[in-house]
Formats: C-alpha cells, sequence, structure tokens
C-alpha cells in the first residue's frame, strides 16, 4: 500500500515538472503570438532554455552523485563547437535548420560525453574540494585548448592546426569555420524557443528517468554512503562516471543550442562564470531537486532583465532574491514548508497516516 | 568442508599489531559469536574479512576459494554481506530504496541504464520483480509498513535491522553483523534475536556476529572465538568458552 503510494508520489511528481515547462512553453508561445513579449525578452528565450538544460544536468552530478563539478562550461564549450562545426560543414548540403541542429546536438553530444569520460576517469578518483578544483582547471583547460584551434575545409577534406590560419594550407575554395580565438562566425541561426523546450523535455526524460531506474539508485546509493555503497557490490567508478558522463553529454546538448542561437561564437565565453552560475542556479534550486533547478534557472536569468529599469536597486534586489530562494529551498523551516505544501497538494490524507503511527 | 576459513591472518596499522594469528572455521548454518573487549580487533577483522582492510598476512578462504586481498567489492559478489558498528545507511533514500540497491546485482533485476531511461518492458518487469523480492526482505525484519520513509526517518532499533535486510538483499552465503544489538532496549534486543534465528533457519544462512550483549551471545550463538588485544583468547561451544576463567577475568571482569 505504502509503497505504491510513494511509487506514484515520484511519477506525479515527474508529471508535475514536465507539466510546468509544457504550460510555461503554451503561455509564452500565445504571448508571443499576441505580440506581448519586449524583442529584449524573445532573445532571452533560447538562453533561458539553454541554462535550464545546463542547471538540470550539473544537478545530476551535484544533487544525485554528490560530487561537486565547477568545469561545467568546459562540456558545454566542446558541445558548443563541435555541433556548430557540424552545422557549418553541412549547411550547404542539408537547408533544413530542424534536421541540421538535430544532426549537431548529437554530435555535440557525443563529443561533450567523450569529454567527460575521458576527464571523469582519472578526476573521479579525488572527492570533494579536491573533484572541485580539478574540474575547474579541466574547464579552463578546454576553454583554452579550443581558443587555439583553427579548423578548415576544402575540396582535400579538413585540415587543423593550432598556429594561425595560414597554417591551415587552405586551397582557394576552402573555408575556415573554427578561426582561433575569433571562434567560429556564421553558423545558421538554426536554435528557436521550440527546440530549446524540446531539448528541456529530452533532458528531463533522461535525467529523471535515470534517477528512478536501478541505475539511479546505485548512483544515489554512492552519495549517500560509499563504503556501504561498496559493502553491496556497487561498482564505485561505473557509476560515477556514468552520473558525471550523461551530465556531460547534456551540457554539451546545451552548448549546441546556444552556439546555434549566435551569429559569432568565441570559446572565452565559457569561462569558468559562467560554470559558478550554473551552479548557483543547482544550489539556490535545492541541491537533487530537479524542478527547483528549472524554476532558478528562470528567475536568475530573468530577473537581471526584468530589473533593468531598477537601475541602482538592480543588484541589491537580485541579492534579496537569492536569500530568499536559499532560505525557501535549504533551511530547515524552507524545506518544513515546501513538504506542508506538497503534502496538501497530493495527498490531504497522507498526513493523517502517518500521524496514526 | 568449512564455509569459511581463515587461517593466520594478522594486520598491522604501522607500529600496532591490531590482529594477529587469527584463525577461524564456521561451518555453513552456524550462528557464530566473535566477543572481546572494546579494542580487541573484532571491527577489524570483519574489515579484513570484507576486504575493505588488506590483511598483513594470512588467508581467507570462502567456500574453499582463496578470496584474500580481493576488494570489497568483489568479495560481496562472492558472497559475504555484512552490517557496520556505526550504522550506514542510504539515508537520502526510502526504506524500500535501500533493500533494492542491496538487489542491485541479483542476475534476476539487471536491466541497462538505457532500458531504465526508454522505461522499457523489461525495465518495469524487473522493477516489480525487485519491490515483491524487498517487502519480502522487509516483511521478515518488520520493516514492510515503513517502506516508503526516508531510511534516516526511522528508529534506531529499525535502521540497525534494515542494514541486516539490505545485507540479507545481497544473498550471501556469509552474513556478518556486527554489533547488531547496540543501543537496543531488552525488548528489542529480545525481537532481533528471533530475527537474526529466523533469518539462519529461513534462509539456510551462516552468520558470524560481533556483540557485547551477553544475554545475546549465549541466547543465540552456538560456537564463539574471544578476541583480546589481537589475539585468540579461547574458542569453542558458547557454553564452554563462558565458563572458561581466562574470559572471565579478561572480558566479563570481576
Ligand atoms: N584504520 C586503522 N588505523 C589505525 N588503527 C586502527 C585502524 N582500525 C583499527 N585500528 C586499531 O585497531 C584496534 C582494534 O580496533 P577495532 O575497531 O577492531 O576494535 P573492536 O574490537 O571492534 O572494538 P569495539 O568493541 O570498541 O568496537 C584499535 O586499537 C584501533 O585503534
Ligand atoms: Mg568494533
Amino acid at each position: 500500500m505504502k509503497q505504491m503510494k510513494k511509487m506514484s508520489k515520484t511519477t506525479k511528481d515527474n508529471l508535475i515538472t514536465y507539466g510546468v515547462v509544457a504550460l510555461a512553453y503554451v503561455v509564452v508561445e500565445i504571448l508571443l503570438k499576441g505580440g506581448m513579449i519586449s524583442s529584449l525578452l524573445q532573445g532571452l528565450l533560447v538562453p533561458l532554455c539553454v541554462y535550464v538544460v545546463l542547471a538540470i544536468s550539473l544537478n545530476l552530478v551535484v544533487g544525485i552523485s554528490g560530487e561537486l563539478s565547477l568545469g561545467h562550461a568546459g562540456f558545454m564549450c566542446v558541445g558548443a563547437f563541435a555541433g556548430a562545426f557540424v552545422s557549418n560543414y553541412v549547411k550547404d548540403m542539408i537547408p533544413v535548420g530542424g534536421i541540421r541542429l538535430l544532426l549537431a546536438l548529437l554530435v555535440g553530444a557525443a563529443a561533450a560525453a567523450i569529454f567527460g569520460l575521458l576527464i571523469g576517469i582519472p578526476v573521479l578518483r579525488l572527492r570533494g574540494d579536491y573533484l572541485a578544483i580539478v574540474t575547474l582547471a579541466f574547464g579552463e583547460i578546454i576553454k583554452n585548448v579550443v581558443n587555439v584551434f583553427y579548423v578548415g575545409v576544402d575540396g582535400n577534406g579538413i585540415h587543423v592546426s593550432v598556429k594561425d590560419k595560414l597554417s591551415l594550407g587552405l586551397e582557394a575554395d576552402g573555408l575556415v569555420i573554427i578561426n582561433g580565438p575569433q571562434g567560429i562566425t556564421g553558423t545558421p541561426k538554426d536554435a528557436s524557443f521550440t527546440a530549446g523546450v524540446l531539448l528541456i523535455f529530452l533532458t528531463l526524460f533522461i535525467v529523471l528517468n535515470l534517477i528512478n531506474s536501478r541505475d539511479g539508485r546505485a548512483i544515489k546509493s554512492i552519495r549517500d554512503n560509499r563504503i556501504a555503497a561498496e559493502s553491496v557490490g556497487i561498482n564505485i567508478t561505473k557509476y560515477k562516471l556514468m552520473a558525471f558522463s550523461v551530465s556531460a553529454s547534456l551540457a554539451g546538448a546545451a552548448g549546441v543550442l546556444y552556439a546555434h542561437n549566435l551569429a559569432s561564437l568565441q570559446a572565452s565565453k565559457f569561462n569558468f562564470n559562467t560554470s559558478i552560475l550554473v551552479l548557483v542556479f543547482v544550489v539556490l534550486g535545492g541541491i537533487g531537486n530537479i524542478r527547483g533547478s528549472i524554476f532558478a534557472a528562470v528567475i536568475l536569468t530573468l530577473l537581471p532583465e526584468l530589473l533593468r529599469a531598477l537601475n541602482d536597486y538592480r543588484m541589491l534586489i537580485y541579492a534579496i532574491v537569492l536569500i530568499v530562494m536559499m532560505l525557501a529551498t535549504s533551511s530547515p523551516a524552507g524545506q518544513a514548508m515546501r513538504e506542508r505544501i506538497a503534502l496538501k497538494l497530493f495527498s490531504g490524507r497522507k498526513k493523517e497516516t502517518k500521524e496514526e503511527q | 568442508m568449512a564455509l569459511l576459513e581463515v587461517k593466520n591472518l594478522g594486520i598491522s596499522f604501522g607500529g600496532l599489531r591490531a590482529v594477529d594469528d587469527f584463525n577461524l572455521e564456521i561451518e555453513q548454518g552456524q550462528l557464530y559469536g566473535l566477543i572481546g573487549p572494546n579494542g580487541a580487533g573484532k571491527t577489524t577483522i570483519f574489515n579484513m574479512l570484507t576486504g575493505v582492510y588488506k590483511p598483513t598476512n594470512g588467508k581467507i578462504f570462502l567456500d574453499g576459494e582463496d578470496i584474500t586481498g580481493k576488494t570489497n567489492i568483489e568479495i560481496n559478489k562472492h558472497g559475504i554481506a555484512r552490517t557496520f558498528q556505526n550504522i550506514r545507511l542510504f539515508s537520502g533514500l526510502t526504506v524500500l530504496d535501500n533493500v533494492k540497491v542491496g538487489l542491485h546485482n541479483q542476475k534476476e533485476y539487471i536491466y541497462s541504464a538505457l532500458t531504465g531511461i526508454l522505461r522499457l518492458p523489461r525495465y518495469r518487469q524487473a522493477e516489480k520483480a525487485m519491490d515483491a523480492r524487498a517487502m519480502e526482505i522487509l516483511k521478515v525484519f518488520d520493516l514492510d509498513q515503513e517502506s516508503g520513509y526516508l531510511a534516516s526517518n526511522l528508529p534506531y532499533g529499525k535502521q540497525r535491522r534494515l542494514e541486516i535486510a539490505r545485507a540479507l538483499a545481497t544473498n550471501p552465503k556469509l552474513l556478518l553483523l556486527d554489533e547488531p544489538a547496540a543501543g537496543m532496549n531488552p525488548n528489542e534486543t529480545q525481537e532481533l534475536m528471533d530475527m537474526i534465528c529466523f533469518v539462519r533457519d529461513e534462509f539456510k544462512m551462516t552468520i558470524l556476529l560481533i556483540e557485547h550483549d551477553m544475554k545475546l551471545v549465549s541466547g543465540i550463538c552456538e560456537k564463539l572465538t574471544v578476541l583480546n588485544f589481537g589475539q585468540v583468547l579461547a574458542c569453542g561451544e558458547t557454553s564452554e568458552v563462558l565458563k572458561n576463567p581466562e574470559v572471565i577475568t579478561a572480558y566479563l571482569g570481576e
């Protein structure tokens, strides 16, 4: 009986999360159709989706797997460049934006997953602060390495150099796609709000289903007690790596979306500040709370823009909102309040059954 | 042949010889007690048996197979499961999920991550079977009513029982219990004794337990080994050992 209740509670919880995203999408679409959204806000819609996907994916590492990673922007960078490269490469061959974006997403996510694996294997031996520092370093390394790459194509195929444009030795008809620190320009603007929301749904689907499966349980068991997990035969390395690389690949997908929303893309954008910003979303939304990550990413991305009119008071209000969110999601009183609200919403009788015991 | 055979096991931490020349034989189906004063090295022996510590010397055989020096994950797969002196539950998981983590490596419940993400039929079938099996185990420990609770919300005595349930879920040949009755009142201890005996009889389990509660030890253990300063002081039938004058002075005191 109880167990049935619990099962349906998780499912209900997930459905609410999907529902919130769907509702938000419909509302925004209606407002868009009615011309009620300023062009400034319209420009924010795709980045909003990007940040939501980033926050959900980082929560898989920080909240579910229990490891502090500060290099999320690095995986986003890998995805963005791999995806944008593919789109530029096939720009003339595939005229349909949607298909091009899908292909770019696949390549970007795969590239980021490979980086996640390669970095995860040595790095996940570390714990706590050490892991945080090393992931931070890797994030910066990725950014700086991508920054010096020159990649071009001509009739002979793909040319790569880390020196300069000329050393690519392209033929006359050749085209430089990745131009060192100047990055990639001319990526087709295939990203759209609809594509972004679809990516959010896909991310939610992968993350929520993973969390509530055999492997997700193993990941959480390691977070809760590593020694006990080993004692029941859980392969620590395998599951940490699984969470880390799934998270990396989703960050890569977010990067692809990001790249297809900009006319020009530079590696320097994927710096430490971006990683920290995403971590702030995760922490303020509640560590391990996927729906919280979505809300935090949306509110904290929109807020600075909405408060623009207030000029001097903008950062003050931003700070107050941060504190309020932190109290609401992390303090015991805030959690108790959330639980009470949840109880009211989900099942009025649940509380009584608990008191009987 | 004994199910567990330990020969000349020893470990040093720097200069400290925590366990020395430890020998043990446990037959299939036996309920065996390991007792001794605080700091005698009992938990250290459990840690060597389960691969948490690598012994400095000696051999461990389970069912005739040499398992010395294997990792704790491998040893669990070979068939040794344990509980911890200071409880180690998956506190953020439900009671049911704690047991399901114990079922993780059982062949009949395995499915791939992709199957889980795509919610293929195998996922539902395996999860359902796992739920049923986990509930069965929880029932033995009278925890089925609390299956949906967070493990950390259980009262202390039930947390200890949940740890045994989780260990049992890995389907071990040998179950190691480190002070299972610690912190329990006499009523809870009596219940626990019944449960341990039930597990032994019903699951045909071999059990080695560390315990300070003499009522529990004399009540359910068939054989005993007494440890003092890392060395075996006495071993044999429980009633004999407890009469041994050396044991009385070293451990029981007075
Ligand atoms: N990892 C370690 N490093 C150093 N010394 C250790 C380590 N583990 C155990 N010891 C030492 O080994 C000795 C035996 O400890 P152990 O925990 O096995 O005792 P115990 O018999 O379980 O005692 P208790 O009844 O209090 O649980 C102690 O002196 C302890 O300090
Ligand atoms: Mg001990």
